[in-house]
């Protein structure tokens, strides 16, 4: 069984994202070897110009994209979350891509087989695109510690609002 | 050749043939990219004379060897270089964003439009599929109006587009070329050209990696690079932006106000980059692969412009603020929305309705002459009507659509003392009458009345030199300045990064190298930037351009600055710009009149030219 605080994933606020595709070039160059965002792993939205937000895999409870898989393609790790694609058994057919909310399992444009975030599990510094992120808008969390800061930031603002110490 | 895509891209719009030619790895290390090649590749496909409006006169989109990296700001710029309508000079203005790094990625460096198509359409790249697509849907759209409706035509919403506003597609000569919304190519009238050539836009998609010579060299650079972009060299972008200049500048008595009547502003503070930022800034975003961040997005929340949205920098503000006499905020973030709804230059805008004030307000243009609009300065409704007028080239806005010196010309009446200009372009917001080492620059820049050819009201500014002494050595110091500016703009690497150069030439040339694989000498750069001013002033001297052509607007050299303070009763005599120009001159290597020489021509390789200036030489 996995505990609570060993699933992280890579979280974005959208209130320090600037859009600035950092985190794409990082992650294409380091999977890919190349500059190239439509190779990235995470990707930015810029829905206006005051909107934006990267976008990457949640690790999910219960993924849509396996559950999608015609071909069992998509395993989920249990101990880390991350979802894994057998390359062999993959025959690009996007089902994956349709059934995931989040837009975060891609189609590898030379390789033709579907292709998410997998934390960097080889890097020993982990995600590159957090590393690189110079808005520190991305961060490596579990949803346990996102709640503990919404928590901590909604009572701060109420408290201040009160004009409590 | 890595960095370099190492294609050129021709696309004939008389008869929607295209074809590509590589890039010649010499002439890609001779001129660099961006405005170097760029004004390289129009001196080669344009002849003596050209009419900028004329199917003839070639629009060249210039991309640098280091667009598509991860470098910071340098991944995410584009130059568009024809020869201006406005001035008959090079025409040329750099963008950011991330349309640049999308066009790399489709695998051109430089595309060069010639010809005219025969109804009104936008050009749609794919990788290699070069499309000429029906826009006459699209005809009157805004820039933001075009690019959703050719993301949704297209069905991919991560094509990037710049496209032209009604201006551009009416001919005005202050039209800009708009890229994501709210990054402008936006001086010189480049949307004129392009609307000449009956383009709406230009839509890309590039799917390409993009790869570097020397990886791990590389990655230092950018993570080492990343490091500068957080320090002090930046630090006005990130936090106030460029608007912070309102305070400076007017506390300096250079910010000309009132049409250059006054170079101070009594109610700056309610214009000033703090206000701004307090009441309007909602986000800071930024361009592609940039970690500094620096564009500021103005929202009004309520009142009678609620709900406009704009980018503001310094220029934009002062321009239709100060310059008009204009002291409220949220008309004129409504201004700036409406220059960017248009697909007008703000600055240029700006300048234009400021000199229309001007001349309302000495009775050269009445009330009947415009229409009805009340033209007094500081009348916001008026500015905002003005914008309109010009935007669709209605009444006085077709007269103004061209800006202030052919609005002049048209108006007669002694109007053109009124209209501040350089070689026909609108000035910018520094008082050139109590900054002489920016006046020399701006008389010298090749694309007229320019703050970004070299921004030497910096040496001014802080005090490096006396600002009211016109004295030798000024020459020097400008040239110096264009030299770094001109690798700049042609890397392309954004020019609010230019303090994280630390050693300038170093720098630049060990970034060339590592994307490049090409050995690139701190000498041999060098001598790229002089080449490259000096392929500008080829082009300016074959377009009939002198040193005549070299001079101030009229104000500056002859109504000294009315304002108690330090610099009350400053100008710019003839004598003084001579000294200047003489300086200058010599410090390039060129003739008294300005042309370069034979001489110098060899010194950089460029023999190729010299039946340009032979003539002129003697």
């Amino acid at each position: 069984m996995v505990k609570i605080h060993e699933r992280k994933f890579v979280s974005c606020d959208p209130e320090k994202c600037v859009g600035c595709q950092t985190c794409e070039y990082a992650c294409s160059f380091n999977k890919e070897e190349a500059f190239n965002p439509i190779k990235s792993r995470i990707r930015v939205v810029r829905e206006n110009q005051v909107v934006n937000m990267a976008v990457t895999c949640r690790l999910c409870e219960d993924p849509a994209c396996i559950a999608a898989c015609p071909r069992d393609a998509l395993t989920q790790s249990t101990e880390t979350g991350i979802i894994t694609i057998d390359k062999d058994k993959c025959n690009g057919c996007g089902w994956c891509i349709e059934a995931c909310d989040y837009g975060a399992m891609m189609l590898h444009p030379e390789t033709k087989t579907v292709y998410t975030c997998d934390l960097c599990k080889d890097k020993a510094d982990g995600p590159q695109c957090v590393k690189w992120c110079p808005e520190e808008a991305l961060t490596l969390v579990t949803s346990d510690v996102l709640a503990q800061k919404a928590r901590i930031s909604a009572i701060k603002k109420l408290f201040q609002e009160k004009g409590q110490p | 050749m890595l960095g370099y895509a190492g294609k050129v891209l021709y696309v004939d719009l008389s008869t929607g043939k295209t074809r590509t030619e590589k890039l010649n790895e010499e002439t890609a290390k001779k001129y660099i990219g961006g405005i170097g090649l760029g004004m390289k590749l129009w001196l080669a496909n344009s002849t003596a004379g050209v009419d900028p409006l004329s199917p003839q006169n070639p629009l060249v989109l210039a991309l640098g060897p280091v667009s598509g990296t991860m470098f910071p700001t340098g991944g995410n710029g584009h130059a568009f270089i024809t020869k201006s309508p406005a001035t008959g000079a090079v025409g040329e203005a750099v963008s950011h964003g991330t349309f640049g790094a999308e066009l790399k990625r489709a695998g051109y460096d430089a595309i060069i439009l010639t010809g005219k198509s025969e109804r009104l359409i936008y050009l749609w790249i794919d990788d290699d599929s070069v499309q000429l697509l029906d826009a006459s849907q699209l005809a009157g759209k805004s820039p933001s109006e075009t690019e959703d409706a050719i993301k949704d035509e297209i069905g991919d919403y991560y094509v990037r587009v710049a496209s032209i506003g009604l201006a551009g597609e009416k001919l005005s000569k202050i039209a800009s070329i708009i890229n994501e919304k709210t990054r402008a190519a936006g001086r010189t009238g480049l949307g004129a050209v392009l609307g000449s050539k009956n383009v709406k836009a230009i839509a890309v998609r590039g799917t390409r990696d993009i790869t570097v010579a020397k990886p791990e060299e590389f990655m230092d650079m950018v993570r080492d690079f990343h490091e500068r972009m957080k320090g002090p060299s930046t630090q006005k972008y990130r936090t106030l932006g460029t608007v912070e200049n309102i305070l400076v500048n007017n506390t300096m008595f250079c910010m000309p106000t009132r049409n250059y009547s006054t170079a101070h502003f009594e109610d700056a503070e309610k214009v000033s980059g703090e206000a701004l930022n307090e009441k309007y800034v909602s986000k800071i975003i930024a361009c592609s692969s940039c970690p500094m961040r620096c564009e500021h997005e103005a929202v009004v929340r309520e009142g009678p412009y609620k709900g406009a949205m704009a980018r503001i920098e310094y220029e934009s503000l002062w321009a239709l603020g100060p310059y008009t006499g204009v002291n409220k905020l949220d008309a004129i973030i409504k201004a700036a929305e409406l220059c960017n709804y248009y697909g007008l230059d703000a600055q240029s805008t700006g300048v234009t309705v400021g000199f229309v004030m001007d001349c309302h307000e000495k009775g050269i243009l009445t009330h009947d002459d415009l229409g009805g609009i009340d033209a007094h300065f500081g009348n916001a409704d008026a500015l905002l009507q003005l914008i309109e007028k010009i935007g669709k080239r209605e009444g006085i806005g077709n007269i103004l659509a061209d800006g202030v010196k052919a609005a002049a010309a048209k108006i007669g009446k002694n109007s053109e003392k009124l209209a501040q200009h350089i070689k026909g372009l609108e000035v910018t917001g520094y008082d050139l009458r109590c900054l002489k080492t920016a006046a020399l620059s701006y008389a010298v820049s090749f694309r007229g009345a320019d703050h970004n050819r070299s921004s030497a009201y910096a040496v001014d500014l802080k005090g490096k030199v006396d600002r009211l002494k016109a004295e030798k050595g000024r020459g020097k110091l400008v040239k110096d300045l264009e030299d770094t500016y001109a690798l700049l703009d042609s890397f392309i690497v954004c020019k609010n990064a230019r303090g994280t150069f630390y050693k300038d030439l170093q720098d630049m040339a060990k970034l060339y190298s590592s994307v490049t694989g090409i050995d690139m000498s701190v000498e041999e750069l060098a001598a790229s930037a002089e080449r490259i001013n000096t392929i500008a002033r080829l082009i300016n001297t074959r377009e009939g351009l002198t040193r005549k052509d070299d001079t101030l607007p009229w104000k500056v050299m002859n109504e000294p600055i009315p304002d108690d303070g330090p610099v009350k009763g400053a100008f710019v005599t003839q004598d003084e710009l001579d000294l200047m120009l003489d300086d200058y001159y010599l410090s390039r290597g060129w003739t008294p009149d300005g042309v370069p020489t034979t001489k110098k021509l060899k010194e950089l390789g460029m023999e190729e030219f010299k039946s340009i200036v032979e003539p002129k030489e003697a």
